[in-house]
């Protein structure tokens, strides 16, 4: 038992030694942020606070999804400055779907496809300087995206 | 590992329109196989772009963008013949880049 007990310790140091630099790199990712399973929890875990409701905030998406595997988001900011555009989907297991940080360069604007595991909003998060603005966009889905 | 992705730069009433469709399974690891094994989480977890090598984009995703990855964005200030690089890093630390030349339409 004492032996098995040892092996099981030597194996999970060697383990945790090999996957070092992987974890070095995925630092960047916002882990916490993405995986709670809450949309308050993670807006909060991206320091995300007093969201101003805004309509230069353009959201194109359908009303009604038939499959949420693939629901084709556009967005589109038209506030001043903005640096970082986040995309939540409430109702997700894990809300947090994506977080985009723009240079001077880029166009606040973009085109992507996300899942949708049920009708939901999908909330959208602008960052423009030291404020945070929204804009959400209800739709509805016939088929559940997620699995 | 240009099969991975498929990219287009093109100039377009001032602005350089980028779409990028990346080749990737984007599993949330809440899946099950035929056999009810879970299918293990793999998905790209990190985007950047650059424009002639300085970073324009950088993009965090989770589990919820779908598989295959779409994406466009728009850079102001770039003209033909300037290069356009992505690369994405997911969460089994697989990578791939492709660079493209601004076109005109």
């Amino acid at each position: 038992m004492q032996r098995r007990n040892f092996l099981k310790l030597i194996l999970g140091a060697t383990t945790a030694l090999l996957l070092e630099p992987l974890n070095a790199l995925a630092a960047l990712w916002s882990k916490p942020a993405f995986e709670t399973t809450k949309i308050k929890e993670a807006t909060k875990l991206l320091g995300i606070h007093d969201e101003i409701s805004s309509t230069d905030i353009q959201i194109i998406a359908p009303d009604r999804a038939e499959n949420g595997a693939v629901v084709q988001v556009e967005i589109k900011s038209n506030l001043a400055n903005t640096d970082a555009i986040y995309i939540l989907v409430e109702k997700n297991p894990t809300p947090l779907i994506a977080h985009f940080e723009f240079s001077v360069d880029t166009e606040p604007s973009l085109v992507t496809r996300i899942k949708m595991a049920e009708t939901s909003d999908i909330k959208v998060v602008v960052k423009a300087g030291a404020q945070f603005f929204t804009r959400s966009k209800n739709v509805i889905v016939l088929e559940n995206g997620c699995g | 590992m240009s099969d991975n992705m498929k990219m287009r730069a093109q100039l377009k009433g001032g602005l350089v329109e980028v779409k990028v469709l990346m080749s990737h399974p984007m599993e949330t690891g809440r899946k099950k196989d035929d056999f009810g094994q879970l299918i293990p989480a793999h998905f790209v977890q990190l985007v950047t772009a650059t424009l002639n090598g300085k970073t324009v984009l950088e993009a965090q995703w989770g589990t919820g963008i779908a598989k295959n990855p779409y994406l466009t964005f728009r850079l102001k200030g770039a003209k033909v013949g300037d290069i356009v690089s992505v690369t994405w890093l997911d969460n089994v630390g697989e990578t791939a880049t492709q660079d493209i030349a601004v076109t005109a339409v």
